[in-house]
Protein backbone atom coordinates (compact mmCIF):
# COMPACT_ATOMS: atom_id res chain seq x y z
CA UNK A 1 0.00 0.00 0.00
CA UNK A 2 1.16 3.55 -0.63
CA UNK A 3 1.90 5.63 2.09
CA UNK A 4 0.83 9.55 1.89
CA UNK A 5 3.48 10.91 4.25
CA UNK A 6 4.53 12.73 1.77
CA UNK A 7 1.33 14.19 0.13
CA UNK A 8 1.53 16.76 2.58
CA UNK A 9 4.08 19.53 2.82
CA UNK A 10 4.41 22.07 6.43
CA UNK A 11 4.87 25.39 5.41
CA UNK A 12 6.57 28.10 7.51
CA UNK A 13 6.34 31.56 8.12
CA UNK A 14 8.93 33.43 10.06
CA UNK A 15 6.48 37.11 10.65
CA UNK A 16 8.55 40.39 10.36
CA UNK A 17 7.06 42.35 12.35
CA UNK A 18 6.22 39.72 15.33
CA UNK A 19 8.35 37.22 17.15
CA UNK A 20 6.05 34.32 15.68
CA UNK A 21 6.24 31.65 13.84
CA UNK A 22 3.57 30.01 11.71
CA UNK A 23 3.24 26.75 9.85
CA UNK A 24 0.44 24.97 8.47
CA UNK A 25 -0.13 21.45 7.47
CA UNK A 26 -2.97 18.99 6.15
CA UNK A 27 -3.51 15.63 7.73
CA UNK A 28 -5.62 12.50 6.69
CA UNK A 29 -7.48 12.52 9.69
CA UNK A 30 -10.79 14.31 11.23
CA UNK A 31 -10.41 17.25 13.26
CA UNK A 32 -11.35 14.96 16.21
CA UNK A 33 -9.01 12.02 15.75
CA UNK A 34 -5.84 14.93 14.91
CA UNK A 35 -6.81 16.64 18.35
CA UNK A 36 -6.64 12.76 20.08
CA UNK A 37 -3.09 12.50 18.59
CA UNK A 38 -2.49 15.88 20.49
CA UNK A 39 -3.81 15.41 23.46
CA UNK A 40 -3.71 11.66 24.35
CA UNK A 41 0.42 11.11 25.80
CA UNK A 42 0.67 7.66 24.60
CA UNK A 43 0.04 8.62 20.85
CA UNK A 44 1.76 12.19 21.57
CA UNK A 45 5.35 10.45 22.31
CA UNK A 46 5.33 8.38 19.61
CA UNK A 47 5.43 11.63 17.07
CA UNK A 48 6.86 14.15 18.79
CA UNK A 49 10.26 13.64 18.22
CA UNK A 50 12.61 14.07 16.76
CA UNK A 51 13.54 10.82 15.59
CA UNK A 52 16.33 9.90 17.17
CA UNK A 53 15.35 10.52 20.24
CA UNK A 54 12.75 9.00 22.77
CA UNK A 55 10.32 10.70 24.63
CA UNK A 56 9.21 9.70 28.58
CA UNK A 57 5.74 11.86 29.11
CA UNK A 58 6.27 12.72 32.71
CA UNK A 59 2.81 14.98 33.80
CA UNK A 60 0.23 15.38 31.35
CA UNK A 61 -3.34 16.89 31.96
CA UNK A 62 -4.46 17.99 28.92
CA UNK A 63 -7.66 19.76 29.75
CA UNK A 64 -8.28 23.50 30.23
CA UNK A 65 -5.79 24.65 32.69
CA UNK A 66 -4.36 21.44 32.72
CA UNK A 67 -0.21 20.77 32.10
CA UNK A 68 2.61 18.90 30.07
CA UNK A 69 5.79 17.69 31.11
CA UNK A 70 8.30 15.72 28.94
CA UNK A 71 11.27 14.69 28.73
CA UNK A 72 13.62 13.48 25.59
CA UNK A 73 16.63 11.17 25.71
CA UNK A 74 19.54 10.76 23.78
CA UNK A 75 22.55 8.89 24.21
CA UNK A 76 22.63 9.70 27.66
CA UNK A 77 21.62 13.14 27.36
CA UNK A 78 18.03 14.40 28.55
CA UNK A 79 16.15 18.01 27.45
CA UNK A 80 12.93 18.16 29.43
CA UNK A 81 10.13 20.47 28.37
CA UNK A 82 7.44 21.97 30.27
CA UNK A 83 4.42 24.23 29.71
CA UNK A 84 0.50 24.61 30.97
CA UNK A 85 -2.68 23.78 28.25
CA UNK A 86 -4.29 27.50 28.71
CA UNK A 87 -7.34 26.26 26.98
CA UNK A 88 -8.20 22.50 25.40
CA UNK A 89 -11.38 23.36 23.24
CA UNK A 90 -13.11 21.13 20.64
CA UNK A 91 -10.83 22.67 17.57
CA UNK A 92 -7.97 24.61 19.47
CA UNK A 93 -5.18 23.86 21.89
CA UNK A 94 -4.16 27.60 23.43
CA UNK A 95 -0.87 25.85 25.65
CA UNK A 96 2.62 27.59 26.81
CA UNK A 97 6.04 25.77 25.95
CA UNK A 98 9.11 26.35 28.07
CA UNK A 99 12.53 24.41 27.52
CA UNK A 100 14.34 23.51 30.83
CA UNK A 101 17.73 24.15 29.77
CA UNK A 102 15.70 27.91 29.04
CA UNK A 103 13.52 28.14 32.10
CA UNK A 104 12.93 32.00 31.78
CA UNK A 105 11.73 31.70 27.96
CA UNK A 106 7.80 31.16 27.62
CA UNK A 107 6.74 30.68 24.02
CA UNK A 108 2.61 31.06 23.79
CA UNK A 109 1.26 28.04 21.16
CA UNK A 110 -1.92 28.43 19.27
CA UNK A 111 -3.37 25.22 17.25
CA UNK A 112 -6.22 25.68 15.30
CA UNK A 113 -7.79 22.29 13.94
CA UNK A 114 -9.67 23.38 10.22
CA UNK A 115 -12.13 20.69 8.81
CA UNK A 116 -11.52 20.47 5.50
CA UNK A 117 -14.01 17.43 5.05
CA UNK A 118 -13.62 14.17 3.03
CA UNK A 119 -11.01 13.61 6.37
CA UNK A 120 -9.06 15.90 6.06
CA UNK A 121 -8.09 18.42 8.68
CA UNK A 122 -5.93 21.18 8.14
CA UNK A 123 -3.93 22.18 10.99
CA UNK A 124 -1.72 25.80 11.83
CA UNK A 125 -0.31 26.40 14.47
CA UNK A 126 1.57 29.98 15.74
CA UNK A 127 4.30 30.33 18.19
CA UNK A 128 4.81 33.91 19.92
CA UNK A 129 7.78 33.88 21.53
CA UNK A 130 8.82 36.96 23.46
CA UNK A 131 11.80 38.38 21.45
CA UNK A 132 13.12 38.00 18.02
CA UNK A 133 16.24 36.68 19.38
CA UNK A 134 14.57 34.08 20.70
CA UNK A 135 12.56 33.08 17.80
CA UNK A 136 15.58 33.13 15.93
CA UNK A 137 17.56 31.03 18.21
CA UNK A 138 14.76 28.93 18.15
CA UNK A 139 14.14 28.67 14.63
CA UNK A 140 18.40 27.43 14.46
CA UNK A 141 17.69 25.26 17.00
CA UNK A 142 16.83 23.39 13.61
CA UNK A 143 20.18 23.36 12.44
CA UNK A 144 20.85 20.60 15.44
CA UNK A 145 19.30 18.21 13.81
CA UNK A 146 20.17 16.41 10.48
CA UNK A 147 17.19 16.72 7.99
CA UNK A 148 17.86 12.79 6.53
CA UNK A 149 18.05 11.12 9.69
CA UNK A 150 15.63 9.19 10.96
CA UNK A 151 14.00 8.55 7.79
CA UNK A 152 14.24 4.68 8.58
CA UNK A 153 12.69 5.31 12.07
CA UNK A 154 9.41 6.35 9.79
CA UNK A 155 9.79 3.73 7.73
CA UNK A 156 9.65 1.41 10.22
CA UNK A 157 6.82 2.89 12.14
CA UNK A 158 5.02 2.97 8.43
CA UNK A 159 6.06 -0.36 7.49
CA UNK A 160 4.28 -1.69 11.50
CA UNK A 161 1.26 0.08 10.64
CA UNK A 162 0.35 -1.53 7.46
CA UNK B 1 29.03 29.00 7.46
CA UNK B 2 30.26 28.82 11.12
CA UNK B 3 26.83 28.45 13.73
CA UNK B 4 28.21 31.63 15.56
CA UNK B 5 28.48 33.77 12.63
CA UNK B 6 24.65 32.55 11.88
CA UNK B 7 23.90 33.93 15.43
CA UNK B 8 25.20 37.31 14.44
CA UNK B 9 23.48 37.45 11.80
CA UNK B 10 20.13 36.91 13.60
CA UNK B 11 21.05 38.99 16.54
CA UNK B 12 21.71 42.05 13.63
CA UNK B 13 18.40 41.02 12.32
CA UNK B 14 17.06 41.10 15.72
CA UNK B 15 16.83 45.15 16.20
CA UNK B 16 13.83 46.67 14.00
CA UNK B 17 15.70 49.95 12.82
CA UNK B 18 18.37 47.69 10.92
CA UNK B 19 15.72 45.16 9.32
CA UNK B 20 14.56 48.39 7.94
CA UNK B 21 17.88 49.12 6.80
CA UNK B 22 18.47 46.19 5.35
CA UNK B 23 15.33 46.15 3.60
CA UNK B 24 16.37 49.88 1.79
CA UNK B 25 19.57 48.34 1.32
CA UNK B 26 17.98 45.70 -0.79
CA UNK B 27 16.38 48.13 -3.37
CA UNK B 28 20.35 49.26 -3.92
CA UNK B 29 23.46 50.77 -2.38
CA UNK B 30 23.09 53.70 -0.27
CA UNK B 31 25.81 55.28 1.66
CA UNK B 32 25.35 56.22 5.62
CA UNK B 33 23.76 60.09 5.15
CA UNK B 34 21.12 58.35 3.00
CA UNK B 35 20.46 55.91 5.35
CA UNK B 36 20.05 58.01 8.36
CA UNK B 37 17.63 60.29 5.88
CA UNK B 38 14.10 58.58 7.03
CA UNK B 39 15.40 58.16 10.65
CA UNK B 40 15.30 60.54 13.54
CA UNK B 41 19.04 59.31 14.86
CA UNK B 42 22.02 60.41 14.18
CA UNK B 43 24.61 59.80 11.70
CA UNK B 44 26.91 57.94 14.30
CA UNK B 45 23.85 55.76 15.69
CA UNK B 46 23.32 54.95 11.81
CA UNK B 47 27.12 54.22 11.45
CA UNK B 48 26.71 52.26 14.83
CA UNK B 49 23.51 50.02 13.15
CA UNK B 50 25.84 49.68 9.73
CA UNK B 51 28.99 48.29 12.07
CA UNK B 52 26.67 45.54 13.51
CA UNK B 53 25.27 44.88 10.25
CA UNK B 54 29.14 44.43 8.76
CA UNK B 55 30.13 42.44 11.32
CA UNK B 56 27.29 39.74 10.70
CA UNK B 57 28.63 40.10 7.23
CA UNK B 58 25.19 41.52 6.26
CA UNK B 59 26.26 44.43 4.62
CA UNK B 60 29.85 45.90 3.26
CA UNK B 61 31.29 48.88 2.46
CA UNK B 62 33.79 49.96 0.15
CA UNK B 63 35.12 52.95 -0.67
CA UNK B 64 34.15 54.85 -4.26
CA UNK B 65 35.62 58.22 -4.58
CA UNK B 66 35.01 60.27 -1.71
CA UNK B 67 31.91 57.99 -0.77
CA UNK B 68 31.71 54.55 0.87
CA UNK B 69 28.15 53.03 0.02
CA UNK B 70 27.17 50.38 2.18
CA UNK B 71 26.00 47.13 0.10
CA UNK B 72 23.58 44.32 1.32
CA UNK B 73 25.37 40.74 0.72
CA UNK B 74 22.77 38.50 -1.07
CA UNK B 75 24.68 35.10 -0.15
CA UNK B 76 23.78 35.73 3.57
CA UNK B 77 20.00 35.51 2.78
CA UNK B 78 20.58 32.45 0.89
CA UNK B 79 22.05 30.81 3.60
CA UNK B 80 18.95 32.07 5.75
CA UNK B 81 16.20 30.68 3.48
CA UNK B 82 18.18 27.29 3.64
CA UNK B 83 18.08 27.48 7.50
CA UNK B 84 15.15 28.48 8.03
CA UNK B 85 14.36 25.43 5.07
CA UNK B 86 16.08 23.16 7.24
CA UNK B 87 13.31 24.00 10.76
CA UNK B 88 10.67 23.10 7.95
CA UNK B 89 11.84 19.99 7.23
CA UNK B 90 12.35 19.30 10.97
CA UNK B 91 8.31 20.03 11.20
CA UNK B 92 8.01 17.97 8.21
CA UNK B 93 9.31 14.89 9.42
CA UNK B 94 7.28 15.20 12.83
CA UNK B 95 4.41 15.64 11.15
CA UNK B 96 5.52 12.56 9.01
CA UNK B 97 5.36 10.51 12.15
CA UNK B 98 2.23 11.73 13.14
CA UNK B 99 0.71 10.26 9.79
CA UNK B 100 2.29 7.21 10.53
CA UNK B 101 0.53 7.64 14.39
CA UNK B 102 -2.77 8.97 12.62
CA UNK B 103 -3.19 6.03 10.15
CA UNK B 104 -2.72 3.23 12.87
CA UNK B 105 -5.57 5.09 14.78
CA UNK B 106 -7.40 4.64 11.52
CA UNK B 107 -6.41 1.48 11.20
CA UNK B 108 -7.70 0.59 15.29
CA UNK B 109 -11.32 2.68 14.49
CA UNK B 110 -11.64 1.23 10.99
CA UNK B 111 -10.47 -2.18 10.83
CA UNK B 112 -12.63 -3.57 8.24
CA UNK B 113 -11.81 -0.23 5.94
CA UNK B 114 -14.92 0.63 5.26
CA UNK B 115 -16.22 4.13 6.64
CA UNK B 116 -18.02 4.21 9.42
CA UNK B 117 -19.34 7.42 11.38
CA UNK B 118 -16.99 10.05 12.16
CA UNK B 119 -18.03 10.53 15.48
CA UNK B 120 -16.69 7.09 16.36
CA UNK B 121 -13.73 8.81 17.06
CA UNK B 122 -12.94 10.19 20.58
Amino acid sequence: MTTTSNRYQVSIEADPALPIIRMTRDFDATPAELMRAHTDPVLFARWVGPNRMDTEILDWDATTGGRWRYVARWDGMEFGFHGCFHTVGEDTIVQTFTFDGSPDDVALETLWFEDLGDGRTRLRTQSLVDSFEGRDQWLASGMETGVDEGYAKLDALLGELR
Amino acid sequence: MADDQLSRVFAALADPTRRDMVARLAGGDATVGELADPYDVSIQAVSKHIRVLADAGLVSQTKVAQRRPCHLEAEVFDLMTKWIERYRQQAQERYERLDAVLAEMRGESHPTDHHTSEGAAS
